[in-house]
């Protein structure tokens, strides 16, 4: 039991235990999936500004932030507990392609050679991590959803705005990884 | 959560304000201590588990998705969309209420120019940052405290959003 919770998991397995958060969240308490929605709660509690768009009862939505705060636990649980001991296997054209932009640590889910504090104040570090995380925040809202809210509950409710936007975060997706991420990385 | 038994103006209004984004407009009339919500966080854990175990979080699954290198990360959002769609398809079917005994209402989402551009943009912000809004807390409880940057900057994003909604293309 315990060597299966230290290997990463099939997307077979992974895939269907998130696709229950859906049904989880509606049947405990009506709740439709959604995570970029926490964003907003943060701005409508912490700083709404003069902004009607942040002027609402975040109250209401309170249950948002106690499931982000979760996700978040479940960050650190999991590498307290049963972390991934194999370094992740990866398509090897990848490994090749990152390896010409000085990409060589796998010890992490994430390029630790990007993501740091140290690159956080170069030119590449603020695009990757300031400006990437901006449009993250900004994309989602005018969206109206994320890969959850989206992708995952809008598309199980068959919903063909959901299916545009998800349509439209892929196509960004591609643009920016296959065209100008390159470029980035090479900076 | 409020105490009201019904539904005034004021928070009629409220309720279209907190729609307008299709983000959960539950009106319970239930009012519960501040521990119910904590089955919210139990959720959170769960999901927060399965997206680290499954290399969801990760900046290098990202990047392998948006080169059509694996299928690894089609085959979670996938099989994801499947059981979400017969879930909804049963919880409608057979008119399920949740465990309060409430009926579940989800709202429909309205098409607009939004979805588009938006979308472009968030998928600009995903293939950088390689990751979505769940995995960046995920990545934040793994240690990795630089991604606090990225989660505030998500943060002031959602807000310039909100400053600027009314000149959007929407």
């Amino acid at each position: 039991m315990l060597e299966i919770l230290a290997k990463p998991w099939p997307w077979y397995v992974a895939g269907p235990l998130i696709g229950l958060t859906v049904p989880i969240l509606l049947i405990l308490g009506n709740k439709s999936f959604g995570i970029s929605s926490s964003f907003r709660h943060i701005c409508a509690s912490c700083f709404p500004g003069r902004v009607n768009f942040f002027k609402y009862n975040w109250r209401k939505e309170i249950w948002n932030l106690y499931f982000v705060f979760g996700i978040f636990l479940g960050g650190i649980l999991t590498v307290r507990f049963f972390q991934n001991t194999s370094p992740i296997l990866l398509n090897e054209d990848l490994i090749r392609e990152l390896a010409g932009y000085g990409i060589t640590d796998y010890s992490s889910l994430i390029p630790i050679e990007l993501f740091n504090w140290n690159t956080l104040f170069t030119v590449k570090g603020i695009l990757l991590q300031v400006v990437g995380g901006f449009l993250v925040g900004f994309g989602t809202r005018y969206a109206g959803g994320c890969t959850s809210g989206h992708a995952i509950m809008g598309l199980s409710n068959l919903q063909i705005p959901s299916l545009i936007a998800t349509v439209s975060f892929m196509l960004g997706g591609f643009l920016m990884a296959n065209l100008i991420l390159p470029f980035i990385l090479s900076l | 959560m409020t105490k009201s038994g019904f539904i005034p103006k004021e928070a009629l209004d409220e309720k279209v304000v907190r729609s307008t984004d299709a983000i959960c407009i539950n009106e319970s009339e239930l009012s519960h201590h501040w521990y119910h919500q904590l089955k919210y966080l139990a959720i959170g854990v769960f999901f927060g588990i399965i997206s680290v175990k499954s290399e969801v979080v990760s900046w290098f699954r990202i990047q392998e998705m948006f080169r059509l290198q694996s299928f690894h990360m089609y085959g979670i959002i996938g099989s994801a969309v499947m059981v979400g769609m017969v879930s909804i398809w049963v919880i409608k079917k057979w008119n399920i209420k949740t465990i309060y005994g409430e009926p579940i209402t989800i709202s429909p989402k309205k098409f607009n120019k939004g979805q588009i551009y938006g979308g472009l943009l968030f998928g600009f912000g995903w293939a950088v940052t390689g990751a979505c809004p769940g995995p960046l807390f995920a990545q934040l409880g793994m240690g990795l405290s630089v991604v606090a940057i990225t989660i505030l900057s998500a943060v002031f994003g959602t807000w310039v959003y909100g400053y600027w909604r009314e000149k959007l293309p929407h």
